[in-house]
């Protein structure tokens, strides 16, 4: 197959050169110069004022925020889901995807809808007497926003793994006179290493870079990395201190792909 | 006692996946406009969502997109894959790795730096533009999903074929594509939901007057909510609860068969 | 038999392509008379008076809207995207003037833009187009404040009460550089087109102060939420004082004492636009009487088209203070000036400290 192969490939290749590495060359050209062309670091420094530092800080603090509660609420439910008889397997993970099927901004959108002052959850407080919730518009409401968005990109790596976990591994450690916690952190967790490695790329990536949770949830009060990126590209046109910006993004995401290739090593991920 | 536990659990995480949905469908037959108060049950926001050209429009554009790119994204995407496993593991792994990019990478960062190439090339941004960069991004989880099928393939079958006298093309037809074919359904579903949920790369790399559904909420929510997006969304909901219980109804049933 | 095989791929590939290049050709095939790409504000015009533009012309209208003038400016600055007719603010006008970036219009195929908008708007078009060569007033109006009379203690008149704590978390600000810094400048008695380092200093550090008392920083939403008694106070345009007022009653318009700002909005055709010809029909159209107290009844912004404002029937809103204001009787309100692009990225840079603290 090996000289016809090189000809088939031939369609792809020219594709990604043309709509992956041409492009991010770009970001690197405009990243890497000035207005008037010439070669300076200024925009990748740029990280370093206070403006910028602060949202990327608060960028990862949230979004980190975010993947620990994430992974602390899937685990349970992706190690439950695995251990359900199997005729409900396929109409529960449906439940849980379902939601991932609904545009992300009308999700994202019904949060507004419940947290405004006057919104439903308050109204629904009102009703019972109950003191009223501010939320909204704050880092939490955000963290809550993300959590609900990316929350099922979570549980479907985790339940892949823990489903694909053999039993009798598991009650050969019994058998051995293991105790359930012994057999979870010495079988169970490490077993589950891609599925959690893939689960927190699959969170953090897209918490770390969102503008649109922040925009909609903080009412513009609160600025991520993702928001001055957006900004500088479609309100200031600073191109160049954008794709800067940018590059220092996609440091943190080639760190993460680092990470999960050392876990993963047959290249396949466990998200599918 | 455990099961009661792990039934609470489960049932606290879908009343926190669904509250907000369901709260959207009520609000839609909400005859007042403010969702402060209960207005009395109304069909309007249906009709008017209907009216709305707009809305209707960018329904359209995003089911055709979704379509399109898809599609071109599964051909292009399984010959790719047929023709890696041909390719020495050096190359191939470079090649995977630079696939993978669209997927790990920030959408924000890959929505620029199309919209960087656009722009440079003097392309003209519109349904065109959006068309590329969804398939793009759609490439990826089609590769993704017939990967894993191509590694288990045998590949004496294909051999034996050619042996009795098949072409290339009929060997590859009739030996290698039903093998792969779930893998190719599924990389399709992928890359369908992908570019139906994407917003932040095409609110980059549309034109004039071009709108998805994703862009033309983004723009709906800073004006302002109107009921009409409530409407909207109970719509694709029930649509997607349908498609998806039919779906699943399908292969159950052939199961059902199988074990007879 | 191995080319045959490539063929086919190859093939696929192209056939894709093509397909894809021919829709991309499609998107744009317009109307019998061809078609007019218009980016206007969002919510700026009754969406009947284009379907009438549409009937009786026979020219497809592309429309986009854009939330600021400093979103709207890169992606018309950037080409990609060939508008024809936009709508930007005076300031904005000035500096696409400056970059060369818009045509000069041609009056006499414009009968109705000649003849309806009153002299006084086109006097004060020269401001920022010294010969009204390249600018039809389409709105005008002020920055003032929305204040619901149920949640507040006392009347609203000065700025300053933005920054009382009593309101907390009852403030709207408006999300856009120019307007947010306004508030903050008139509130020290600076010109709101200082380019004064210690002045914006100053500016800014009253803005960043302000922000914990801020609910959020919207732009259209304001009146959504205001009408929802979501908030008590919010920064808004004149022109939405009278659609808000009659669907809450209890909200009321003013302008702050310290002075504000006065702006006009306007239709400019772009230096590459594709269809100039059509892009001078849908101004003029605009300018129709019958069109533009169509448009003023939706939108509620000033019109500075007399024969429209002589066609609208509510007496109270003809001679509405709020609608139309006399000017005279404010010696306070300011145009904004485009400030060169150094002023421009000063106002950037300190807009970015005061929404990232």
């Amino acid at each position: 197959m090996t000289s016809k192969s090189k000809w088939l490939s031939a369609p792809y290749v020219l594709w990604s050169i043309i709509f992956i590495v041409i492009p991010l060359g770009m970001i690197f050209y405009y990243g890497l110069t000035d207005k008037t062309g010439a070669f300076t670091l200024e925009n990748i420094t740029a990280i370093m004022t206070a403006e910028h530092a602060k949202a990327l800080w608060l960028s990862i603090l949230l979004s980190f925020i975010s993947t620990l509660i994430c992974f602390l609420l899937a685990y349970p439910l992706a190690m439950i889901l695995a251990n359900m008889k199997v005729n409900q397997h396929s109409f529960i993970i449906l439940i849980f995807i379902l939601p991932m099927w609904m545009n992300f901004l009308l999700r994202t959108l019904a949060w507004q809808t419940l947290l405004e002052k006057s919104g439903v959850i308050n109204n629904i407080l009102n009703f019972l007497h109950l003191p009223n919730i501010n939320i909204i518009n704050t880092p939490y409401a955000i963290v809550l926003g993300m959590v609900y968005n990316f929350l099922p990109f979570m549980v479907l790596p985790l339940y892949n793994v823990l489903s694909k976990i053999d039993e009798n591994v598991m009650n050969a450690a019994k058998d051995l006179g293991a105790n359930s916690v012994y057999t979870f952190f010495r079988i169970t967790l490490p077993l589950s290493i891609p599925g959690i490695i893939s689960g927190i790329t699959m969170v953090f990536v897209p918490a770390l870079t969102t503008f649109v949770i922040s925009t909609l949830l903080g009412g513009s009060k609160i600025l991520l990395i993702g928001n001055v990126i957006e900004q500088e590209f479609t309100q200031a046109s600073n191109w160049h201190l954008g794709s800067g910006l940018s590059i220092v993004l996609m440091i943190f995401i080639i760190l993460n792909m680092i990470a999960s290739a050392v876990f993963d090593k047959d290249g396949e991920g466990a998200m599918l | 006692m455990r099961n009661t536990a792990r039934k609470i659990y489960i049932a606290l995480i879908f009343i926190f996946l669904y509250a907000p949905i369901f709260t959207l469908m009520v609000l839609s037959f909400n005859a007042s406009k403010t969702r402060a108060k209960w207005g009395g049950f109304t069909f309007k926001w249906y009709s008017a969502l209907f009216q709305n050209r707009d809305i209707m429009e960018a329904l359209v554009n995003t089911l055709l997109i979704a379509v399109i790119s898809s599609l071109v994204a599964t051909v292009i995407g399984t010959i790719a894959c047929v023709s890696m496993s041909g390719m020495k593991r050096k190359t191939r792994s470079i090649l995977l790795g630079i696939t993978n990019i669209p997927m790990l990478n920030a959408d924000i960062v890959t929505g620029i730096s199309l919209m960087l190439l656009f722009i440079s090339f003097g392309i003209r941004f519109g349904v065109g533009t959006i068309l590329l960069s969804h398939i793009t991004f759609n490439i990826p989880y089609v590769i993704l999903s017939i990967m894993p099928r191509m590694k288990q393939l045998n590949p004496s079958t294909y051999e034996a074929a050619l042996d009795l006298g098949a072409s290339h093309t009929t060997a590859f037809f009739k030996v290698v594509f039903p093998d792969l074919l779930p893998g190719i359904l599924s990389g399709f579903l992928m890359a369908f939901t992908m570019s139906l949920d994407d917003f932040i790369i095409t609110h980059f790399t549309k034109g004039a007057g071009v709108d998805t559904l994703s862009t033309k909420i983004y723009t709906e929510v800073k004006k302002g909510i109107k009921p009409e997006m409530y409407a909207l969304s109970t719509i694709i909901f029930v649509t997607v609860l349908l498609l998806l219980i039919l779906v699943n109804m399908a292969p159950s049933g052939k199961n059902e068969k199988a074990d007879k | 038999m191995k080319k045959k095989n490539v063929k086919t791929a190859i093939l696929t590939v192209s056939c894709a392509l093509t397909a894809m290049a021919a829709l991309t050709g499609c998107g744009s095939s317009g109307g019998e008379n061809g078609e007019v790409i218009v980016y206007n504000w969002g919510e700026y015009i009754d969406p009947e008076t284009i379907d009438m533009f549409e009937e009786e012309t026979g020219i497809k209208v592309i429309y986009d809207e854009f939330e600021t003038n400093e979103t709207m400016y890169p992606k018309v600055e950037s080409g990609a995207a060939s508008y024809d007719v936009v709508c930007p603010s005076d300031y904005m006008i000035s500096k696409m003037i400056e970059n060369d970036m818009l045509a000069e219009l041609n009056f006499d195929n414009m009968p109705n833009a000649k003849a309806n908008i009153g002299e006084q708007y086109y006097e004060q078009s020269k401001g920022f187009d010294p010969d009204n060569k390249y600018s039809v007033p389409y709105c005008w109006g002020t920055v003032g404040i929305l204040y619901n009379q149920t949640m507040v203690d006392e009347p609203i008149t000065s700025w300053a009460q933005l920054w009382d704590e009593k309101y907390a978390d009852n403030i709207l600000m408006q999300d856009s550089v120019r307007d947010a810094f306004m508030v903050a400048e008139k509130l020290h008695g600076f010109s709101l087109n200082t380019v004064d380092p210690e002045e914006l200093e100053t500016a800014k550090n009253s803005l960043i102060e302000q922000k914990p008392l801020v609910q959020a920083y919207v732009i259209d939403q304001v009146r959504d939420k205001m009408i929802g008694g979501e908030a008590a106070i919010g920064v808004i345009y004149s022109g939405e004082a009278i659609y808000t007022q009659r669907e809450n009653p209890d909200l009321v318009y003013v302008i702050p004492e310290e002075g504000s700002n006065v702006w006009i909005d306007s239709w400019v055709v772009l230096k590459d636009a594709p269809n100039k010809e059509n892009a001078e029909k849908f101004i003029d159209f605009m300018c129709r009487s019958d069109i533009a107290v169509k448009n003023f009844e939706y939108i509620t912004y000033s019109t500075p088209n007399d024969a429209a404002r002589e066609l609208i029937e509510d007496e109270d809103i003809k001679n509405s203070e709020i609608a139309f204001p006399d000017l005279s009787q404010y010696d306070n309100l300011e145009v904004y000036v485009y400030l060169g692009e150094e002023g421009d990225a000063l106002y950037n840079e300190m807009w970015k400290e005061v929404k990232s603290n």
